[in-house]
């Protein structure tokens, strides 16, 4: 047999029809024309009844069992008219679907296009060129300007910009020279550089992000689970009806119509596209949303719960001022850098960094240090004991902070400043501000947010009131809980869904996971690159831009409407044909008519939202 | 328990994925199936003594779609 295509039978078909058309007019024997209407509703209806016959065999009725029983009955009948329509507009409106699907799905196919394939790697000296995914750990490579960068790893050598669209979704080039961490996936627009592989193949950023997408598209929503569930119960309910219809009213048009329209098309697949589209245009825009469940509930969120630290602010905390009331200014910086010596906490590493600048001898290491978390550390340094946190720690270890000192910390605060107190028993030696600048742009972002209608945008933080209380009146927060331990911050945020519902936290993923993970959502800025926060996180923001926020609450809240679009449209097209059909105006053709306009529209629909974001992202 | 993930052609109608659903979960020995509608996959949990990826493929092809990897 002649291998033909799907697109080269709907054609055939198509023209056997037109031809068909045209002989009425010309001949006036029948059987000419309808000889060539059979003709056509064969060449289509193969693949139907092939279809339909290697599903029977597994004792499954589809919709192509459906369609070919009904063609089969009006060919008996005599009907050629409507078996050639039925089996052409078929498999037409088949050939359209699957080229509007791929649409739907180009975002997220242009995003699997994006991974890197080759790699140029040093080996016993020489350069040589293998597969991206057979790069090892450690190995270094060779990326030029146009080149891909196959592996995440860290700049050894050479500098360069880099073009992070493929994370990020940002095509501004960002510069990067040695020492700091490149992307697998991300292109280099000039320059060149050697870099360490430090994750290579399936657990680069890059891939993990593929993986998410991937798996993301196909998470249902709840509403799509309702309706798969509804289809289950319809087609068999429409086949019974159509056999309780033959047999009372002993009408095989009207009985073969029904089976033509018992498959709910439009509807199974109202959602799943508009999700397919809008997690595809979120993944080109460095925005990772995991399925439609989420979307649902991004697009329906009340209460927004923002961490403070690397959130709202940048999260490099600088030292603003250091106050000596014991000895010298350098002195008391000297010994607090010497007992944060180990401390991973941001303030600390701020007040390592000040150290640096401003001390010039290397500091020893402290002979032995505990964190008390929540409160700061206790460390011994050349036999003596010192105690760096804030005031719970001083009231932990009954230490005084007189009224003198209790003014001055309060007042950095009301500044906006983190006081770190250094105390040793009995005496408080001085206090360090430091500062975290608020995010350029911040708010700009609380008040579109508002605009946008989110009932309550609080702040959650560990830092003290006096601090929160300045940021939060900076950018017109609704309130403020300051002074939270990670599981004050998971109580505040059940207390705030039972109040307000629909709860979403907002931090870095880092230091905030548990919060994260028991908010009704999760959603991590600059995400790409951290485990944890691309794991526990249900909406990913790649970049710490909080522009992306508002551009994913709007794609989310689009997706939604346009979900609801496509159901209600469905169920009016559900009923409108089961009325058609019973009041006997609709039949076997302009019933599989509306079937496939309706399912092509739906999906047409889902492709709108695809061109989504283009003004939010650009204006802020 | 053994998991496999078989990469179909495209995908166009989400009947489709309801039949291979439901025939693949008639094969003995399989634990769990599901239909990835969007990236065109089936997701098989099966036990290894009872059942086979031969099988299972088979099974799908035969329902008239083509295979194009299995992981």
């Amino acid at each position: 047999m002649i291998k033909i295509s799907r697109g080269q039978r709907v054609l055939i078909s198509g023209l056997l029809i037109l031809l068909s058309f045209a002989l009425k007019y010309l001949i006036s024997d029948p059987v000419w024309k309808d000889a060539l209407m059979i003709m056509a509703a064969l060449i289509a209806g193969y693949p139907i009844a092939l279809n339909a016959f290697r599903a029977v065999r597994f004792k499954i009725v589809g919709i192509d069992a459906l369609v070919t029983l009904a063609v089969a009955g009006a060919l008996i009948i005599g009907e050629y008219w409507e078996a050639a329509a039925v089996t052409f507009l078929f498999m037409f409106g088949a050939y359209l679907e699957g080229k509007t699907l791929e649409k739907t799905r180009s975002a997220i196919k242009a995003l699997l296009d994006l991974a890197p394939n080759t790699a140029k790697v040093i080996r016993e000296g020489t350069e040589i060129e293998i597969p991206a995914e057979e790069v090892m750990k450690g190995e270094i490579v060779i990326i030029r300007p146009g080149e891909k960068i196959p592996v995440d790893g860290t700049v050894v050598e050479g500098s360069s910009y880099v073009n992070q669209a493929a994370i990020t979704g940002e095509s501004i080039p960002v510069s990067r020279g040695e020492d700091e961490t490149v992307f697998s996936g991300t292109v280099i627009e000039s320059g060149y550089i050697k870099v360490k592989a430090d994750r290579v193949g399936e657990d680069t950023t890059f891939s993990r992000i593929l993986q998410m997408v991937e798996e993301a598209q196909d998470k249902k929503a709840k509403t799509q689970k309702f309706l798969e569930v509804f289809s289950k119960y319809y087609t068999p309910g429409i086949i019974v009806l159509a056999a309780l219809v033959f047999m009372i009213t002993r009408d095989i048009e009207l009985a073969l119509t029904l089976l033509v329209i018992a498959c709910p098309g439009a509807l199974v697949i109202s959602t799943p596209v508009s999700i397919v589209a809008g997690i595809g245009n979120g993944a080109k825009h460095g925005v990772l949303m995991k399925g439609g469940e989420i979307i649902e509930k991004l697009g329906t969120v009340k209460v927004l719960a923002f961490d403070k630290t690397g959130t709202l602010t940048i999260g490099k905390p600088k030292v603003t001022k250091i106050k000596a009331f014991e000895g010298e200014e350098e002195g008391l910086l000297r010994v607090t850098a010497i007992a944060e010596g180990y401390s991973e906490h941001p303030l600390a590493k701020a007040i390592l960094e000040e150290a640096s600048r401003r001390l010039n001898d290397d500091l020893p290491a402290p002979e032995d240090s505990e964190i008390i978390a929540g409160h700061g550390l206790k460390a011994k340094i050349e036999e003596r004991t010192i105690l760096v946190g804030n005031r719970k720690l001083m009231e932990e270890n009954s230490i005084d902070i007189s009224d003198e000192i209790e003014d001055y910390i309060r007042g950095e605060e009301a500044l906006g400043q983190t006081a770190v107190i250094t105390a040793e028993p009995g005496k408080i030696l001085g206090v360090i501000s430091i500062s975290d600048d608020i995010r350029e742009g911040a708010d700009r972002l609380i008040k579109k947010l508002k605009d946008k209608g989110i009932k309550r945008i609080v702040m959650l933080t560990g830092d003290n009131r006096r601090a929160a209380s300045a940021i939060a009146k900076k950018l017109n927060l609704d309130d403020y809980y300051a002074e939270l331990l990670p599981e004050g911050k998971v109580q505040m945020l059940k207390r705030l869904q039972e109040e307000y519902g629909i709860t979403a936290m907002v931090g870095d993923g880092v230091n905030d996971a548990p919060a994260l993970a028991s908010a009704d959502l999760g959603i991590a800025m600059g995400g790409a690159g951290s485990d944890v926060a691309m794991e526990t996180a249900d909406v990913v923001l790649m970049s710490a831009e909080l522009k992306k926020l508002s551009y994913a609450i709007g794609l989310s809240r689009a997706t939604v409407i346009n979900m609801k679009q496509n159901i209600y449209f469905a169920i009016a097209v559900v009923i409108t044909l089961i009325a058609g059909v019973l009041l006997k105006m609709v039949f076997l053709s302009s019933g599989m008519l509306i079937h496939e306009v309706s399912v092509l529209l739906v999906i047409i629909n889902a492709i709108r939202l695809l061109g989504y974001g283009k003004e939010e992202l650009g204006k802020l | 328990m053994t998991n496999k993930t078989f990469q179909l052609e495209t995908l166009t109608c989400p009947s489709c994925a309801s039949k291979i659903e439901a025939v693949v979960k008639r094969i003995k020995g399989i634990n769990e199936v599901e239909v990835l509608f969007s990236s065109s996959k089936v997701k098989v949990s099966f036990d290894e003594g009872a059942a086979g990826e031969g099988e299972i493929k088979k099974t799908i092809e035969a329902l008239g779609f083509d295979v194009l990897g299995v992981k």
